[in-house]
């Protein structure tokens, strides 16, 4: 607060900041807007006609109970990924590294394609799933799959870079005091590692609730079974229903606030926690 | 390996530093459960759905594969996906840093919040971006009457296409230079200042030179998102072939034609434009 008051010394204050406001505000915030002005309009009934209809209650029930399963098995993968990548040697380590990235590059579309290639029927892990009585693509386990596919990097990347920044002095003060490894990792490392761990949990699970590319091609999108809420959106659209789907956007828009909100709680939280430990 | 021969390594590898330590190190069996999840978790998710793109891509044969890439509505998918980027990239480039120089240089009041919002796009759902420009600019949306008044279209053609990839790639660049300028600190621009450089000069030759591999970092990040972007794009583009159908559509109406060769050998073109 006091450097606000001192004279400033580095030029482009306003034009910088006028400019990222202008296009900020003309890009994302003006449009975004017209999605709660467009509902404000629409009559209450109507909107919670639209926004609970049991098609859409149980597409609700499959993106969010999805992208929360897809998250927590992410948080604990990315954990020991991102561990493996950080504390051992092992051949193939640099590849491993740089493939983590690959959900970020990879266009939805194909990785939608390539999953629904493996796992069907006739595909390379389809194949052994089928004899088993387990069905993957084309139905909600075909979901959580894509989901999971595209929120790995969120965990692995959030977690790497802190796990990374970790004093091993602490470590080697709980060996000393006695502590077994596992006593350690339970109470000095993975306190640590929290904020991180909550970030990319609470990253991967906006990315995923919001997911489209890569999940409809394995989905099936069966009615009631395997439809997930940007789907019901994508068809209001195209039966020309533009009120049931901004209704529904919004509904998701709503979702996305909050979880942008958590996430920035828990992103200053650890900002104030690292630097309490430095 | 022995010890001292990773002892010799320790102070390049960190990872072989923890490995030697009795304090940080697990239990051999432990150390291998892990690794193998890991790995395991790695292959089963990463490598196989990479191994399947380029297998299928070319499980008909090279001549498939060329001619996939080559046939007319491919080019001009190819085009229109090439021209979404180059418009879409530069433009979040410049707002990038505009916008990283504005908070990591300056204090001002609702910083965090600006943060906060230049991340929205992340978390708002791809179909939603593209829903948004349809409220705004469709015949029922509210600049609508006035567009079609004047001949102007935007959704369902080419305009809508580089709004929805610029709505979805906002973020990036200034995601990836906002926590290096803050850790770089303003001191090496306010010396430049004070010893009597001009605003540009300063960007130019203090700045740029310390950003420029996060920058480019950013730039390839975005430009991926940008050339594969789907559900934002899908919903503005109309999919009318040849003209507003990019790469990524062009994939999906190949594969709900069975035409999964050529849907792949599409499919694995990015990867050569990115590298």
């Amino acid at each position: 607060m006091k450097s606000a008051t001192l004279p400033r010394v580095l030029p482009g204050f306003t034009l910088s900041l006028g400019y990222t406001i202008s296009y900020l505000s003309l890009i994302v915030l003006i449009p975004l807007a017209a999605v709660f002005i467009k509902t404000a309009a629409m009559p209450l009934d109507a909107f919670w006609q639209t926004v609970t209809a049991p098609r859409v209650l149980a597409s609700y029930r499959l993106s969010f109970g999805m992208a929360l399963l897809a998250a927590a098995i992410n948080s604990v993968f990315g954990l020991l990924l991102a561990w493996s990548l950080v504390r051992y040697r092992f051949p193939g380590k640099k590849l491993v590294d740089a493939l983590v990235d690959l959900p970020f590059a990879l266009p939805t579309a194909v990785a939608g394609i390539a999953l629904t290639a493996l796992y069907a029927g006739n595909g390379w892990i389809g194949r052994h799933l089928e004899p088993l009585g387990i069905k993957v693509a084309f139905g909600p386990l075909g979901v959580l799959v894509a989901l999971v596919f595209i929120g790995l990097p969120f965990v692995v990347r959030t977690v790497q870079p802190v796990l990374e920044d970790l004093d091993t002095e602490l470590e080697e003060a709980a060996t000393s005091l006695g502590a077994h490894r596992w006593q350690t990792f339970r109470h000095v490392i993975l306190p640590a590692l929290q904020p991180a761990l909550m970030t990319g949990f609470a990253l991967a699970f906006a990315r995923a609730v919001g997911e489209y590319g890569s999940v409809i091609f394995i989905a099936g999108n069966i009615p009631m079974v395997s439809e997930i809420t940007p789907l019901m959106i994508i068809s209001k659209l195209e039966q020309y229903d533009y009120r049931g789907a901004t209704a529904i956007a919004s509904v998701m828009l709503v979702v996305s606030f909050l979880l942008l909100l958590a996430i920035n709680g828990l992103q200053a939280w650890q900002a104030k926690r690292s630097g309490r430990s430095a | 390996m022995s010890a001292t021969v990773s002892n010799l390594y320790a102070q390049h590898d960190r990872a072989a530093l923890l490995e030697s330590r009795q304090a940080t190190r697990e239990n051999p069996w432990v150390k291998a459960g892990i690794l193998v999840a890991a790995l395991g978790f790695f292959a089963v998710f990463l490598l196989l759905p990479l191994a399947v793109v380029f297998v299928e891509a070319l499980a008909k044969g090279w001549g498939t594969y060329l001619e996939a890439l080559t046939e007319p509505d491919a080019r001009s998918a190819i085009w229109l996906t090439l021209s979404a980027a180059a418009i879409s990239v530069p433009l979040n480039l410049v707002f990038g840093v505009a916008a990283a120089w504005a908070i990591t240089r300056f204090e001002f009041r609702g910083k965090q919040l600006l943060i906060t919002l230049i991340d929205l796009p992340f978390s708002v759902s791809p179909v939603v971006a593209g829903l948004v420009y349809v409220l705004v600019f469709s015949n029922h949306g509210w600049f609508g009457p006035w567009l079609s008044e004047h001949d102007i279209k935007i959704i369902f053609a080419i305009p809508g296409i580089v709004l929805a990839t610029v709505f979805v790639t906002v973020p990036f660049i200034a995601r990836e230079l906002i926590p290096l300028m803050q850790a770089q600190g303003r001191e090496e621009e306010e010396a430049a200042v004070v010893l009597g450089a001009r605003g540009w000069q300063v960007f130019w030759h203090v700045t740029l030179p310390n950003i420029r591999w996060a920058l480019l970092y950013g730039v390839i990040l975005s430009n991926a998102r940008a050339m594969g972007e789907f559900g934002a794009v899908s919903v503005v583009s109309g999919h009318i072939r040849g003209e507003t159908n990019t790469l990524p559509l062009h994939v999906e109406i190949l594969y709900n034609e069975y035409n999964f060769a050529a849907a792949f050998a599409v499919a694995r073109c990015w990867p050569c434009w990115r590298s």
